[in-house]
């Protein structure tokens, strides 16, 4: 990869999402650089998805991507910690049930 | 890796006993067979192409672009592999190490060394083009290896194509850089075209057989669309050159032999050695 010829060191990123089958929600996968929109699209097709994982690709502007800021973790995550009545383990989950 | 074998005796008879011109160690694989010869002409522009764009391998703008380029190699290697296992009785192998130069039937456009990414993406513009519309039409042939072999193929080389011309824009319409060497590459291209359309006396027997789609009939098509995206990347079509044509009769550019001396040297060096 050279530097000399400008490929990819000089284009945006952006955020792969892949659904792996029907009913499925799209799942983050990694990166690709891209210098627009459709390219982006062809370079997670040829970097994602060439051992048939999935059945649609999303690609978003990375910059787009509104994030938590970690200084802000306690606030945000740690009044959750206590609170396990909120998780599902009371119950018996059918066996025909999946993805759970 | 053993040494290299000793030279025997009969090995030397054998290349003193070399018909002018022919083969000179591997023994031709040629057949009086127009069928036969078009299995060939396939998979040898899908083999040789392949071998190019797996050249980029590691040297590519950028890793993204390397994979794209990896990918379409395989889908390439992938079809020329069926076509010679076809054509051979299972053994595809001999075909495309133990066959030599004369005996190739490629087209002259995908022998061409890839000088920089845009001429890369020129010849897989002029090519992927010509290979989508030629499956398409294959995929309705009435031998049922062509039509299954075109259907499945005709999906891979529609985003070959759908790729090449997205960079074909990108360049063009890029900086003045990128669409100066887009044009240089264009331009380096252009005279391999005309041998795409060609019809020689095998095709026009499979084509009177109606085995085969006479590529005339998409000849129009091809020039459209070839000019609608260049129009889109604002790119002049090169002005019409001297045709070159031949490969489909065995004389090509010396860049074949280079490229088949590199891709045929260990099966050749060390016959069914295995990895």
């Amino acid at each position: 990869m050279s530097a000399e010829v400008g490929g990819g060191h000089d284009w945006p990123l952006w955020e792969v999402f892949i659904r792996s089958k029907g009913g499925m929600a799209h799942r983050h996968v990694g990166s690709v650089h891209a210098p627009d929109p459709k390219l982006a699209l062809a370079h997670a097709r040829d970097t994602y998805t060439r051992r048939q994982e999935g059945i649609s690709l999303w690609v978003i502007p990375s910059n787009a991507i509104v994030a938590s800021d970690p200084a802000d973790s306690g606030p945000l995550f740690e009044p959750a910690e206590d609170k396990v009545y909120r998780h599902p383990t009371f119950y018996d989950i059918p066996d025909v049930v999946k993805h759970i | 890796m053993p040494s290299l074998p000793t030279i025997e005796q009969d090995q030397i008879r054998h290349a003193k006993n070399a018909p002018d011109g022919g083969a000179f160690d591997a023994p031709s694989q040629m057949r009086d067979d127009p069928y036969h010869d078009y299995l060939l002409r396939l998979g040898d522009d899908s083999l040789v192409l392949g071998q190019r764009l797996a050249e980029w391998c590691g040297h590519a703008p950028g890793l993204e672009v390397d994979l794209s380029l990896a990918n379409l190699a395989l889908d390439l290697i992938g079809q020329a592999t069926h076509l010679y296992d076809h054509a051979n009785d299972g053994d595809g192998d001999a075909l495309a190490f133990h066959r030599d130069v004369l005996d190739y039937r490629n087209c002259w456009l995908v022998e061409q060394p890839n000088g920089d990414f845009a001429r890369t993406i020129a010849r897989q513009l002029l090519f992927s083009t010509y290979q989508h519309l030629l499956y398409r039409e294959l995929s309705a042939s009435p031998d049922p290896f062509l039509a299954g072999l075109a259907a499945k193929a005709v999906k891979e080389v529609a985003y070959h194509r759908e790729l090449a011309s997205d960079w074909t824009i990108r360049l063009g319409d890029g900086t003045a850089e990128s669409a100066g060497r887009m044009a240089d590459g264009l331009d380096w291209c252009w005279r391999f075209i005309p041998e795409l359309f060609e019809v020689d006396a095998v095709l026009e027997e499979l084509i009177a057989r109606q085995t085969v789609p006479d590529p005339r009939g998409f000849e129009g098509e091809y020039k459209a669309a070839i000019a609608g995206v260049l129009a889109e990347a604002k790119l002049e079509a090169p002005a019409d050159q001297r045709p070159i044509l031949g490969g489909r009769r065995g004389h090509h550019s010396e860049h074949l032999g280079h490229l088949l001396a590199v891709m045929q040297h260990l099966p050749r060096t060390y016959p069914d050695a295995r990895w």
